[in-house]
């Protein structure tokens, strides 16, 4: 019999039932709540009548309207000044003080983005199946957990069973050999996998990152591909529990403790997959041919490199990619054929769940040190992940190296990646953002936004267009 | 959720590929801590000519003339005709009750993004794949034929153009009876309570870290 792979151990351990439709019931440890998609499950729960499976299997956290403004976030809820985002915050509060869900408020100083906190206070382990209401789930699959992104009636319906309705997905391996060039990020591995297979690459499938990058690379650095699984169309992103992983796990707030941890760990040490795995589909890439990476467009596969130029919709042989391509440079405003360091550039996002963790402020702060922001940059924001991020980033005084260099230093949230809080472009402005999505008025109205890896975004707001950082570091 | 049988309906098109649930729903509209009232803002950055807010009133906002959904021959369409991977992006329910609010009941395109896929039964919405070949010609008899309609017949699996041609589809079984039924998939899965109860124990004596109190 063949070996399994990870997918499938995580799949098998957590099948509670094989239903006659071919579907299946697969148990849930771990729900991740916040304010946007959890309302309308609440509301179910209460008009069924129903209560939560299992209470402790749930932790909330408001992350995408909480202000990222210091002055209005000091004032907590009431700070907030757009009424709607203030009654869907406020509701989060009084739904999880009601069932009796623990929550991290708005100024806790655990309060995060879901997909940051959650690793950060080892509330999603190795192992775990984790849902959330947000399609960015996928980022706990760093942890060699089976992490799923669901609607708002999935969410309610696993408060209710603790369970999902699932089909099994296909098994697909993303193996990135080699070694990764200078300057050359988890970021850009990530949209150059995305820019290869395309927007629909994985749909239907579970990817599972690995070949020795994967294995070189930091948990931080794992979330950042995982995260971005979905813009490959892929639900599930996954990668390998080895030493990095435990002992990026090892003493966090809510992971175990003592003798639970050492038969934790010999479980977890299984999950990986096993060396006569099938899978149902394998992409290799070189990880030495990856260039620093920047969306040109108004889909994620829409990259290329650095010293690349737009590309010409003329030399795409797919009329629906011609067609594609010619709608996001009229959008995008760029010229095909012009290169990509002459993009003039009106603001600068460093943060979201892709890029906001305190090995990428560390990398933004790096290259911005002793310089300061070009003066067409109209702004230039860093968003921490979480209150954690912050604090952390504040000991070792990259919050002062940010506010010399001239951006700005933030409160925790999802601010600009999606413009729910105040956060955003304005019509026509061209954004450098370490987020994960360019889609058309994602950052705001009419606003263009160019998808790159921290340092990339932070050479990009010194230099007022793009550069190659490579040619920075040197 | 409202049953889904027999629908015949307009058919409009939305004629690109990849659209993304922020292009279906913008953000501004996930404020709401409702379910319903997202139709007329449905596609809302294609559909008008100026920024959409909640609360605003929309008949009052200039319309894109450009955009189909606001042609006069595609007006009460139920039916959507799409392209490939239509859905993608956000795992934000308020795409699929978007198009339920706005009279959407079926879409037909040639792939979708997972989550959204699953979504649209969760609403009552029947999502079909098609070959992308039949699409197509779906859209260009949809293009030549003003009124031209549809008919979705979920219990045969067969969807019907105006000129009697059939065509068969396929659908989850589970998915088929929960939205020919209207059902709600809690009350089912919660008939498997015991099994699900009996895989917690073993689970919990398996992984005991993994039942620690959060408090």
């Amino acid at each position: 019999m063949a070996g399994k792979t990870l997918y499938d151990k995580l799949w098998d351990a957590h099948l509670v039932k094989m239903r006659d439709d071919g579907t299946a019931l697969i148990y849930i440890d771990r729900q991740l709540l916040h304010e946007v998609t959890s309302p309308q499950a609440f509301e179910g729960l209460r008009l069924a009548g129903r209560k939560p499976w299992r209470i402790d299997a749930n932790i909330a956290t408001p992350d995408h309207n909480v202000p990222s403004a210091v002055t209005e976030r000091k004032a907590g809820i009431a700070g907030i000044a757009d009424e709607v985002s203030r009654i869907q915050v406020q509701t989060l509060d009084e739904n999880c003080d009601d069932f009796g869900i623990k929550e991290f408020k708005i100024n806790d100083v655990n309060q995060g983005i879901v997909h940051v906190i959650g690793p950060e206070q080892g509330l999603t382990l190795p192992g775990m199946t984790i849902v959330c209401g947000d399609s960015h789930t996928a980022t706990h699959g760093a942890l060699g957990a089976l992490a799923h992104g669901i609607g708002t009636s999935e969410v309610e319906h696993v408060l209710a069973t603790q369970c999902l309705i699932q089909k099994k997905s296909k098994n697909f391996l993303v193996k990135i050999n080699g070694k990764l060039g200078a300057g050359v990020t988890p970021k850009d591995v990530v949209l150059a996998v995305i820019g290869q297979i395309g927007t629909a690459g994985g749909n239907g499938c579970a990817i599972e990152f690995g070949g020795e990058v994967m294995r070189a690379m930091s948990m931080e650095g794992r979330m950042t591909v995982c995260n971005m699984a979905i813009e490959a169309g892929a639900r599930v992103g996954m990668v390998a529990v080895d030493d990095i992983t435990l002992d990026y796990v090892k003493g966090r707030p809510y992971a175990p403790k003592g003798e639970q941890w050492e038969q934790a760990v010999a479980y977890w040490k299984t999950l990986h997959s096993d060396a006569d795995a099938q899978f149902d589909r394998v992409v290799e890439i070189d990880g030495a041919s990856i260039q620093p990476q920047v969306s040109w467009g108004t889909s994620p596969e829409m990259v290329v490199s650095i010293d690349a130029n737009v590309p010409n919709p003329a030399d795409f042989t797919d009329i629906g990619k011609r067609r594609a391509a010619e709608r996001a440079l009229e959008y995008m405003g760029l010229t095909a054929g012009q290169p990509i360091t002459s993009i003039q550039l009106d603001r600068v996002f460093i943060g979201s769940c892709t890029n906001s963790r305190i090995e990428d402020l560390r990398a933004a702060a790096a290259v911005v040190k002793g310089k300061k922001v070009a003066a067409t940059i109209t702004q230039a924001l860093v968003v921490p992940g979480s209150g954690q991020v912050k604090a952390q980033a504040e000991k070792e005084g990259l919050d002062k190296i940010f506010i010399d260099a001239g951006l700005e230093w933030r409160e925790p949230s999802c601010s600009m990646c999606l413009a729910m809080n105040a956060d955003k472009l304005l019509p026509g402005e061209h954004c450098a953002a370490t987020s994960n999505r360019n889609f058309e008025g994602r950052q705001g109205f009419g606003g263009r936004t160019h998808l790159v890896s921290p340092a990339m975004a932070a050479a990009a707001a010194i230099a007022g267009h793009f550069v190659d950082i490579r040619e920075v570091m040197q | 959720m409202k049953p889904f049988t027999v629908l015949t309906g307009i058919a409009a098109p939305m004629d690109r590929a990849n659209v993304d649930t922020d292009m279906i729903i913008p953000k501004q509209f996930l404020k709401s801590i409702k379910r319903s009232g997202f139709g007329p803002n449905l596609f809302d950055e294609l559909r008008y000519v100026d920024e959409g807010q909640p609360g605003r009133d929309n008949s009052k906002r200039p319309l894109n003339p450009e955009f189909p959904l606001n042609f006069a021959r595609y007006k009460n369409a139920s039916v959507l005709l799409a392209r490939e991977n239509f859905g993608c992006g956000s795992s934000r329910e308020h795409a699929p009750w978007a198009l339920e609010d706005y009279g959407f009941r079926c879409v037909i395109a040639p792939s979708y993004a997972d989550i959204f896929f699953n979504n649209c039964f969760k609403n009552g919405i029947l999502p079909i794949v098609l070959s992308a070949e039949i699409v197509d010609k779906l859209f260009k008899e949809m293009y030549a034929q003003e009124g031209y309609q549809l008919t979705i017949d979920l219990p045969t699996q067969k969807v019907r153009t105006p000129s009697g041609e059939e065509f068969t589809f396929e659908v989850g079984e589970f998915s088929k009876y929960c939205l020919i039924n209207g059902l709600d998939d809690i009350g089912l899965t919660l008939k498997d309570a015991d099994a699900i109860t009996t895989f917690e124990q073993q689970w919990q004596q398996r992984a005991p870290w993994l039942f620690n109190p959060l408090q």
